[in-house]
């Protein structure tokens, strides 16, 4: 235990800001790592994350690795360092729900974390059914941009080919649950920007999947608009706009003209047009 | 809702009768008098209806006022709750390595499925009976168990499973089955610090009364108790901390959700020292100024929840529960049990709380902690059942005796669930600081190839180590202690963990989600004889990510057992693989047993040779 005097020190000497990959960074308080790093323009990759949206920390995508301020050496730490090759000097948390504390010192650009990301995203893709090629969201689609960011050449792991159900009941929005990455951005778009509460997420395990808060369980019977913002949100091709998927072609798509690194890019996204029957 | 209405009345009409409505509404109606609580009105739906159908699940939602999406997520989630129709003698064969239904060295849940005609994890056609495996159900102390309508059957051999056939084909209530099946003991082996002595009804609460909540508080943190539930936070820091939470409310909450497998030491606190576990909630309530609390009981232990609701109400009555309790002017405090419906990550403290809140039982980002935002976001001290038993025999005896047991950094006692393969299977409870040997000793376990520590998610020792101690400093435990002899396949065992993780797993996050069932499907690869050297390094690779990316501890532990089989088991793994380069995943032989199944034919013709 570090007596109180020196405790005070460090807090009036230390400035609000925060290490990311040795690149000192500005935040204010009550931000997360995510926050400051977008607001300095440094990409951390995720799926899950939407500035405006309570944060989920689901995906593991941000995953970044903060530096133990002082490295313990306690005893009850053992059971961690008798473990393999497992990097005690640093713990492992997700960008998008963790505090900033002033002289973190976090690793987010390395080769490490990225090919940590790689196998993550590897994941996603396999244990849904993604066909890009066939898939109407290919080129705006963020998971396979991100696969892209993080050189993924394959899904590494065999296929899980699970059977999901398709709900095309609605006039205007098409759910295609072979493409969700149970992200929860709709369910939370839904219930915190739209007031709807259209969407949750159901079972547990692999078997866990976005169901839809109407009495027959189909999106037609929802109060889902094409309005809102759950109705655009999907990061991925499980929720879609009907009769709009191929507006834009394939090479003028938002990721064929942008990296998914560049920060902002969300306007862009959401600004897809109206159903025609509207 | 009695264990009576086993037999559940057939003359429930088609669902889409009116009548049928009527019925359904006034059902959950008095299920809501009972108690509101999602879970418990959807498991007495369960317990009547056999299922919860759609038009129950839109009933409920209506009735209770939350969204339909979150009751069909609940029942998505439980494992006891189902939207198709189970048997109505509804049979889960425990799949523990200690408990399971292999652990007398035959398949007993084959054996019942091939007598009833019955396809394992499915009903008869004519809905009499269903079979299906479930995590251990905490009877591992009493040999191969299962659950017959959340009842547990214990000590099973081949004979009884005949019996038990015949009694199903009879459609005989449980009522007239051997009461000596239901029978399920303490088996005490070796008492300590807190089996020998009871706290008596009321003495905890005297003497902290006398002191004071806030000395009383002090003796907590000076006794170094420590979190029995294996993590092994300071009980005393955590009440203090929650003490000093501002909230509109606080609360206390007993985690009693014993899932880890190999672990029953709750169980025989919540059968006999069921006082002392509310006397310790009722001391931490002064503490930290609730008037609320709950027990949070797993839904395996469903059996002991009338005897702990007579408990309750005893406590009532001798003002040692409700308003003013012993007189104390201001001291309000009750408890209230909830009971899980089959899912091991409600044992997270977080999860235990979403749960609570009658959601699905998914850990929460932290922070912020329960202690600040807990139970509907308020101040919450969540602790074990030994934990709070410990904390009223200090409140009772003072922080000098507690300290006087164990050691250092690791005061007092601990309850060891043992089980395996020992002469004397029971409940041990000794010092911290104890030896592994030590305890082989005790319960009479000779020729030992391993031990698992603290259940799946601990560690798996080998003879080399038996020297080392249980304690926090060493080998932190939650009180399951595993013996494997030399007879073991210990590969069968590591898998059998693996699909225990993957089939726990809440799905949250990616790398458990998708990890998990990635290490049971590569370890699967690897016992069946189909296993390369590649499969083995992926396994590494996967595990040290499931290991350290995970959300929450299920994650951060599942793979534990995988990483200490490959470092210190290595033969176990070796001995089994194929030496090429590669082999594929998919298996043309075993891709055509749909195609067997439907055909009926299991000849060798049916079958390619793939060697």
């Amino acid at each position: 235990m570090t007596d109180m005097s020196a405790d005070t020190k460090q807090n009036t000497i230390t400035p609000n800001t925060i290490f990311i990959d040795g690149q000192e960074i500005p935040f204010s308080a009550g931000q997360t790592i995510m926050d400051a790093a977008l607001a300095a323009g440094v990409y951390i990759p995720h799926l899950c994350h939407r500035p405006g949206l309570t944060p989920h920390g689901s995906c593991k995508l941000c995953t970044v690795d903060i530096r133990n301020r002082d490295v313990s050496s306690h005893d009850s730490d053992r059971r961690v360092q008798t473990k393999f090759s497992v990097d005690t000097d640093s713990r492992s948390v997700s960008a998008c729900t963790t505090p900033v504390v002033a002289g973190q010192q976090i690793s987010n650009n390395t080769p490490a974390l990225n090919e940590v990301r790689k196998t993550i995203t590897q994941m996603l893709f396999v244990e849904g059914n993604h066909l890009c090629p066939s898939c109407e969201k290919s080129g705006d689609c963020t998971l396979q941009a991100v696969g892209y960011h993080l050189g993924m050449l394959d899904g590494h792991f065999p296929q899980f080919f699970p059977r999901r159900a398709v709900d095309a009941s609605h006039p205007a929005v098409m759910l295609d649950r072979d493409r969700c990455i149970l992200c929860e951005l709709c369910v939370r778009a839904s219930r915190e920007i739209d007031g709807k509460n259209v969407f949750a997420i159901a079972g547990r395990g692999t078997t866990a999947h976005l169901i839809v808060n109407s009495p027959s369980g189909k999106l037609a019977d929802s109060g889902l608009e094409t309005g809102d913002m759950a109705a655009h949100i999907c990061p991925v091709g499980a929720i879609l706009i009907r009769e709009h998927g191929y507006e834009v072609p394939i090479g003028r798509r938002t990721f064929d003209l942008h990296q998914v690194g560049e920060i902002g890019l969300k306007e862009i996204i959401l600004t897809k047009t109206r159903h025609t029957d509207e | 809702m009695t264990w009576g209405t086993i037999l559940r009345n057939d003359s429930i009409t088609s669902p889409n009768s009116a009548n049928s409505t009527g019925l359904l509404r006034s059902f959950i109606a008095g299920a809501c008098v009972e108690s509101p609580h999602l879970l418990h009105v959807l498991y007495a739906l369960q317990l009547q209806y056999l299922h919860i159908s759609d038009q129950a699940a839109r009933e409920v939602a209506a009735h209770l006022g939350v969204p339909l999406s979150q009751v069909e997520a609940v029942i998505g989630f439980y494992s006891f709750l189902h939207k198709n129709p189970r048997g109505r003698f509804d049979i889960l064969f425990s799949n523990c390595t200690s408990c399971g239904y292999t652990a007398g060295g035959t398949d007993l849940l084959t054996m019942l499925a091939r007598r009833l005609g019955v396809v394992a994890g499915s009903t008869r056609a004519d809905g009499l009976v269903s079979i299906g495996e479930t995590s251990c159900i905490g009877m591992c102390d009493h040999g191969a168990a299962l659950l017959v309508n959340g009842r547990p059957v214990v000590r099973l051999d081949a004979a009884m499973i005949e019996r038990i056939a015949a009694l199903v084909e009879a459609g005989t209530p449980l009522a007239d089955w051997p009461a000596g099946w239901f029978q399920v003991d303490d088996n005490i082996r070796v008492s300590g610090l807190l089996l020998s002595d009871d706290v008596a009804a009321g003495d905890g609460l005297r003497a902290m009364l006398a002191c004071g909540a806030s000395d009383t508080l002090n003796e907590i943190i000076q006794s170094g108790l420590r979190g029995r539930g294996g993590a092994g936070f300071s009980t005393g820091m955590k009440w203090q901390f929650c003490r000093e939470a501002r909230g509109a409310a606080h609360y206390v909450v007993c985690n009693a959700d014993e899932g880890e497998p190999g672990t029953f030491k709750d169980r025989i606190l919540l059968h006999s020292h069921a006082d002392a576990v509310f006397e310790g909630m009722t001391v931490c309530a002064s503490v930290i100024g609730a008037e609320r609390g709950f027990l949070y009981l797993r839904g395996e232990y469903r059996y002991l929840l009338p005897q702990l609701k007579s408990v309750l109400a005893h406590r009532r009555e001798l003002g040692l529960l409700g308003s003013n309790i012993l007189g104390q002017p201001g001291f309000d405090f009750d408890i209230g049990i909830v009971v899980g419906a089959g899912a091991y990550i409600c044992g997270e403290e977080s999860a235990l709380i979403e749960s609570l809140e009658g959601k699905r039982g998914v850990p929460r980002n932290r922070p912020p902690f329960p202690v600040t935002h807990g139970y509907l976001g308020q101040p919450t001290v969540v602790n074990n059942v030994e934990t709070f038993v410990a904390a009223a025999h200090i409140a009772q005896r003072g922080s000098a005796w507690f300290r006087a047991a164990g050691t250092e950094k690791s005061a007092g006692s601990k309850i060891l669930s043992v089980s395996g393969d020992c002469a004397r299977p029971g409940i041990y409870e000794f010092p911290f600081g104890v030896s592994i040997q030590q305890v082989l000793d005790d319960c009479g376990a000779s020729d030992v190839q391993a031990v698992q520590i603290g259940g799946p998610s601990g560690t798996l020792i080998d003879q080399e180590r038996f020297n080392r101690k249980l304690g926090f400093e060493d080998l932190p435990t939650g009180g399951s202690f595993m013996v494997f002899g030399q007879g073991r396949d210990l590969l069968a065992i590591i898998v059998n963990f693996a699909h225990f993780f993957a089939h726990e797993s809440c799905g949250f996050c990616t790398p458990c989600r998708v990890g998990t069932t990635l290490l049971r499907n590569g370890l699967d690869k690897i016992a069946r004889g189909h296993g390369t050297r590649y499969d083995l390094d992926e396994m590494w690779r996967l595990a040290a990510l499931v290991k350290r990316r995970s959300h929450c501890g299920l994650g951060q532990t599942a793979a534990n057992p995988v990483l200490d089989g490959l470092q210190r088991f290595p033969q176990v793994f070796e001995s089994r693989l194929i030496h090429r380069e590669f082999e594929p995943h998919f298996n043309l032989d075993a891709a055509l047993e749909d195609a067997r199944e439907i055909s009926q034919r299991d000849d060798a013709a049916a079958h390619l040779n793939q060697a």
